[in-house]
């Protein structure tokens, strides 16, 4: 079709500001797979049930699959390929999903790792309880979420307890 | 890509209503976690958008000058959840907004889109009806003011005219002073899901603390589309606390229920949860409220 | 042996954490043609045209194809290794697309455009005609005379029958003073419910296919492309990049063939087919429902004088796996718990369901439900502890299996019965709460033995083959057929290539992608073979390739080979001395201007055994009486799965299957329209899979009795864990209100009824 309808949109991704021509029609997750090549934005159900397509947006998450892409003009969007340090090495967060075990198929890793790196960025103290139900957004077929549990848990206690 | 035709964006409230001039065969999107689900499945082709995700003063909660606590449509679940305001006069729409999917669905969807979609399962909007919200509407002509009841004619149908725009819900002081509220989900998951039955119970003690002296009872998943018990409320208006008032109400309240069959779950079923939900709910209001069963 | 049996970091968890690992829709090309297939909307129906001309005109739009396009080489889909003997093939059942719909779903056309938008859109252009046919979508409905009949090959619809006799039923029973129990346990549909759908792409390239996908079983997948398309195998190239999980969904060729020849239509260019969520519940497949009818006849001492066991495992529309799953099932019943008197019989009927294949426990889920729900109820008629029953009976140490061969050589089920049974405090727990219980909530504990093998031998070909690279830094390149798909096989093979080798751990390099073109044989992740199966293959080929290196050791240090030791990457004589490092030797044999070798080793391992796994669950529940609602508080798996080879993610996978478990015993269930055959719950939000918050603390435990057949001493553990947990849930629910659930999954539905129609007044 010849009137395809597009809009120029700037935001930050990662830390690094880019713009880009929009098809009004495209998910924040085909934006992000297709044009940047951040293929760690999976998707799972296309439909807000799965969380595998989690990305942070100004720090907060959401499920890319249904947001527009359009919406992410002048927002600040992080995708888990952001966390890691420049030369590569993993964010404690991170780490602590390698060294907790919490890591099986990793189709559900990068969604899951950012919906917890937001909760340690809100710096608040989690009770078990609230902290399952904080990470219930994402469905694990491989893991029964015992050791995902267990490396948030820990990265965020410890995060907690350099702080304060 | 979602089959959308056309998106027009608006960044205040009269940009919007004069694209739904222009454009009267477009649907309004704030949230889309309702929206394009549907235009995913097909159910919308070739879709028409207006969305009205920039505009920001329908965002937030504020509290006016007669006690009325006022909700921006656009406010997120997550923003409810975590408002100030709405945690201190009514912790159950906050607990309510909380019950919704997950984090990732409470950032995204809207109070406003719960209930403009019309979903008799929509977890705000049963508590929305125990608080007797207002709605304001803004449309070409002017705005008016309808009470939540009225403005759902009926599954999935609500009354949002062509060239309208919801702006505000509005819960009167008379709903929260010393009010108690609690709002029950019950589903299959405890997280990640859609209630099969949503109770909602708001309560005012009388001075003494040892009678109901304002009841509101409301319900979704029980009907069509969400519903009240008047007659319930009505005549346990002055019953003395007790565990008997609980069950005698909770049975009351669920003659009051028409919910249908379905795979998801039986009439019989529905109503033997309304009624537990309905006294476990009330006992917990009375608890809140400082009473004893 | 010094890895092996030590908690090493997955290989693959970084690059998995840094959102760096690559899965098959990860590596597709910009401009591949998008690939949608037409779903019939019927149960049962005959295509009789299909209209595509508005199709064909839609913006987008490339080609369309139907099932009268597609060419008539039938072909089997099952993940099986091929059998050169035609009365042990797969049945070959399926087209590319078809006319005859034989579920609500079947594919039966296919759009392919230069997007996947314009691909739907057009899809909804096809106008289909049907001749609709009569239906049916339960088993045993299916047997009955004037069912509607879904094969031609197959009249009656059974696809299989299998029997096991033994002894003398009807003399048995006549013995005074037996006690007869009887029940039937029915288990649902469920989906396997891998977070990554099932997507491949296909493309040519000098003259051959190439098929990226995700899938279990690369090697098998390449032969079911080659005879779905009748090109020569050698035509097809199948590449197996990270996966996001299969569970067994992914051990059948999916829709790799129909990739395949799409490409082959339109001149070799990109073509690429994602499922989506809803397609993978309802198009890919299911775990069969299975019926079982048990009578057991009892003496009071809990002996077993007779047992009768009937069941009946609903297929689907086609083939698949067929008749192994329920076979498999059946013939763990007689031996988990021995007895001399025995009439089983299993049928497998085809139905208009979705089909059904293999998923994670193939059959003992099922048979493991029917099974261990029907021992508490005799512990129950009896007046026993569900404890004490088993352990007075279930198979014990030296039991030998005819028809496998395979020896009990070690008391595992007792060993892991009695340190679940101490770790859970169970029969104090039992005992106190077998006490009258009174008020809203009730609490039970249950537990469930299971029993499993490892791999497919005597079915099928047990063989895995293996290549190393020595690299000029002394590192090495592992090749094998056998699929990383989230258990962590790549892992385990690291550690056991070092320790086999003699170098370190981080001096592996496990090529996690398998292609065709150069991986050697494997036939792939199912029958949780891979650890016990791929160990041999490792071992054999580290042994070749140490014993090369210590022979150009020799030759370099002119000492006899036989003094010469290779440990952690140096090369040391009898004395335990360092003589040169092992990348020394590498470079030198590589570049030596005399004697320049390029050290590599291959092997194939054949196995004839397939040791016994064995192991059980506890579980403690609570039961809200008025909301209808069962929590589990405690969920513990104990596992023989012989020698450890890396605890941690031993650990992990007993979980993920404990998680499955405990979905299969409370929530899912795919449902279908009665009236219709449609599926009703096909997606993420309908379909109840356990969420983060519908857990307890999962507890694994071990009993590491050594398996004497395997070089690491290991056998199964991928799919076990999966099996136990529901019956025990169920079993504890049983004590905890004394209704005894005869179905899976225990819905707050069911509860409501059972309770309604004065379930439970015992307690």
């Amino acid at each position: 079709m010849n009137d395809r309808q597009f809009k120029h949109i700037r935001c930050t991704i990662n830390s690094r500001a880019v713009d880009a021509m929009v098809d009004v029609r495209a998910s924040l997750t085909e934006l992000l797979r297709g044009e940047f090549a951040l293929t760690s934005v999976k998707h799972g159900c296309d439909v807000g049930e799965c969380g595998a397509c989690t990305v942070l947006i100004d720090g907060e998450p959401f499920n890319s699959c249904i947001y527009l892409a359009v919406w992410a003009d002048g927002k600040d969007i992080t995708t888990v390929d952001g966390l890691a340090e420049p030369d590569g090495s993993l964010s404690p967060l991170q780490q602590a999903f390698v060294d907790e075990g919490a890591i099986q198929c990793g189709f559900c890793t990068p969604g899951l790792i950012l919906t917890a790196q937001s909760l340690i960025n809100r710096g608040e103290p989690l009770s078990d309880e609230e902290l399952r139900r904080e990470l219930a957004g994402h469905l694990c077929r491989c893991t029964g979420y015992e050791n995902i549990f267990k490396a948030v848990r820990r990265a965020l206690d410890e995060s907690l307890g350099k702080k304060g | 890509m979602y089959d959308i035709r056309a998106l027009y964006e608006a960044q205040t409230v009269e940009e919007a209503l004069a694209l739904r001039r222009e454009h009267p065969g477009a649907r309004l999107i704030a949230g889309g976690s309702d929206l394009l689900i549907k235009i995913r499945d097909g159910k919308l082709p070739d879709a028409e958008l207006i969305s009205i995700r920039g505009i920001d003063s329908l965002r937030g909660v504020s509290l006016e000058a007669d006690g009325t606590v006022r909700i921006g449509p656009l406010t997120s679940f997550t923003e409810l959840t975590r408002d100030g305001i709405i945690k201190e006069r009514l912790r159950v729409l906050a607990d309510a907004a909380g019950e919704v999917g997950s984090p990732q669905i409470r950032n995204i969807g809207t109070v406003g889109g719960n209930i403009c979609n019309g979903a008799t399962s929509a977890d705000t909007a049963s508590t929305l009806f125990a608080l007797d919200a207002k709605l304001e509407l803004r449309g070409g002509s002017g705005t008016r003011l309808l009470d939540i009841a009225g403005f759902y004619l009926g599954a999935g149908r609500t009354d949002v005219r062509e060239n309208e725009l919801l702006t505000g819900i509005l819960i009167g002081r008379e709903s929260w002073e010393r009010c108690h509220g609690c709002y029950i989900k019950y589903s299959m998951r405890s997280a990640l899901d859609i209630a099969v039955l949503g109770c909602s119970v708001n309560l005012r003690l009388s001075a003494d603390g040892a009678h109901i002296d304002r009841l509101r009872l409301a319900f979704g998943v029980a009907g069509p589309v969400p519903s009240r018990c008047p007659q319930t409320e009505l005549a346990f208006a002055g019953a003395p606390l007790g565990e008997d008032t609980a069950r005698q109400l909770a049975r009351s309240a669920v003659s009051e229920l028409s919910p249908r069959d379905s795979w998801r779950a039986s009439r019989a079923f529905r109503l033997h949860v309304a009624e537990e939900s309905a006294y476990l709910a009330f006992c917990e209001c009375v608890r809140r409220a400082g009473g004893a069963i | 042996m010094g890895y092996t049996g030590k908690r090493m970091p997955r290989v693959d968890a970084k690059d998995k954490a840094a959102g760096r690992a690559k899965y098959a829709a990860d590596l597709c090309v910009r401009d591949a043609l998008v690939a949608k297939v037409l779903h019939a909307e019927r149960a049962h129906a005959l295509v009789r045209s299909i209209n595509t001309d508005r199709a064909r005109q839609a913006e987008g739009v490339e080609a369309v194809f139907t099932c009268f396009d597609v060419p008539k080489y039938y072909f089997p889909t099952a993940g099986h290794p091929w059998s050169t003997d035609p009365e042990h093939q797969d049945v070959a059942d399926r087209l590319l697309l078809t006319d005859h719909v034989r579920f609500w779903g079947d594919d039966i056309a296919v759009v392919v455009a230069r997007d996947e938008l314009s691909a739907v859109k057009a899809l909804r252009e096809l106008e289909v005609e049907y001749e609709d046919l009569p239906f049916v979508l339960d088993a045993q409905a299916a047997m009955e005379p004037g069912a509607p009949q879904l094969h031609e090959a197959f009249p009656g619809n059974v696809l299989g029958h299998s029997s096991i006799r033994r002894g003398d039923l009807e003399a048995a029973i006549r013995e005074p003073g037996l006690i007869r129990v009887e029940g039937w346990y029915d288990t649902p549909t469920v989906q396997h419910c891998h977070i990554e759908n099932h997507n491949c792409w296909a493309y040519m390239e000098g003259g051959r296919v190439t098929v990226v996908t995700s899938t279990q079983i690369p090697h098998i997948v390449r032969r079911i492309v080659g005879q779905a398309l009748g090109r020569p195998w050698g035509d097809v190239r199948i590449i197996k990049p990270y996966i996001g999980g299969g569970f067994g969904n992914k051990q059948d060729a999916l829709y790799e063939p129909l990739c395949a020849w799409l490409t082959t239509m339109l001149g070799g260019r990109p073509v690429r087919i994602e499922c989506t969520r809803e397609e993978t519940f309802h198009c890919n497949r299911v775990r069969h429902a299975i019926r079982s009818h048990i009578i057991s006849w009892v003496r009071p001492d809990g002996s077993f004088a007779a047992r009768k066991l009937e069941c009946w495992s609903n297929q689907g529309g086609y083939a698949s796996h067929g008749h192994g799953i329920a076979a498999k099932g059946m013939n763990a019943f007689p031996q988990i718990y021995p007895c001399d008197n025995l009439e089983c019989d299993a049928w497998t009927v085809f139905t208009n369901l979705p089909p059904a294949g293999a998923m994670r426990g193939y059959g003992i889920p099922q048979a493991t439900f029917a099974g261990e729900a029907h021992i508490d109820d005799v512990a129950r008629a009896i007046g026993m502890s569900p404890l004490e029953l088993r352990r007075k009976i279930a198979m014990p140490k030296g039991y030998r299996d005819d028809f496998s061969g395979n020896v009990n050589w070690s008391d595992s089920f007792r060993a892991c019965m009695e340190a679940g049974a101490k770790a859970t405090d169970f029969e104090r727990r039992f005992a106190e709460l077998s006490k009258p219980q009174t008020g809203n909530i009730r609490r039970g504990v249950g537990m469930a033995l299971y029993w499993y093998n490892t791999g497919v031998w005597p079915i099928s070909l047990e063989s895995s083959s293996c290549r190393m690279v020595l690299n000029q830094d002394g590192s090495v390149q592992v090749f094998t057929g056998e699929t990383e798909i989230g258990q962590g096989c790549d892992t385990v093979y690291a550690q056991m290539t070092a320790d086999a080798v003699g170098i370190p751990f981080e001096s592996v390099h496990v090529v996690t992608v398998q292609d065709t073109d150069t991986t050697p044989y494997g036939s792939g992740a199912y029958a949780s073979r891979q650890t016990y199966v791929g160990g041999f293959a490792i071992d054999n080929t580290g042994k070749i390739l140490r014993g090369k290196i210590l022979d150009y050791a020799a030759k370099l240090t002119k000492l006899p080979a036989g003094q010469l030791g290779l440990r952690e990457g140096f090369i040391e004589n009898d004395r335990g001395e360092r003589l040169m490092s092992l990348a020394e030797l590498a470079t030198e044999a590589l570049y030596s201007m005399e004697d320049s070798r390029h050290i590599t080793a291959e092997a194939t391992a054949q196995i004839k055994s397939n040791a016994y796994s064995f192991g059980c669950s506890f579980a403690e529940v609570e039961v809200d009486l008025r909301l209808c609602r069962i929590r589990v508080t405690r969920l513990m798996n104990v596992h023989d799965c012989g020698k450890l080879i890396n605890p941690q993610l031993a650990e992990a996978q007993v979980h993920g299957g404990m998680s499955m478990g405990m979905g299969y015993a409370l929530s899912e269930q795919l449902r279908f329209d009665e009236k219709t055959g449609r599926p009703l719950n096909g997606n993420l939000l309908d379909y109840k899979l356990l969420t983060f918050t519908d857990h307890p603390r999962l507890e694994a435990l071990f009993c590491e009795n050594a398996e004497p057949t395997s070089p690491f001493g290991t056998k199964a553990l991928g799919e076990p864990p999966a099996c136990p947990p529901a019956p025990a849930i169920r079993n504890a629910v049983l004590q905890a209100t004394g209704i005894a659930f005869g179905a899976i999954p225990m819905t707050p539905e069911k509860l409501f009824r059972a309770l309604e129609e004065g379930g439970g007044s015992d307690v």
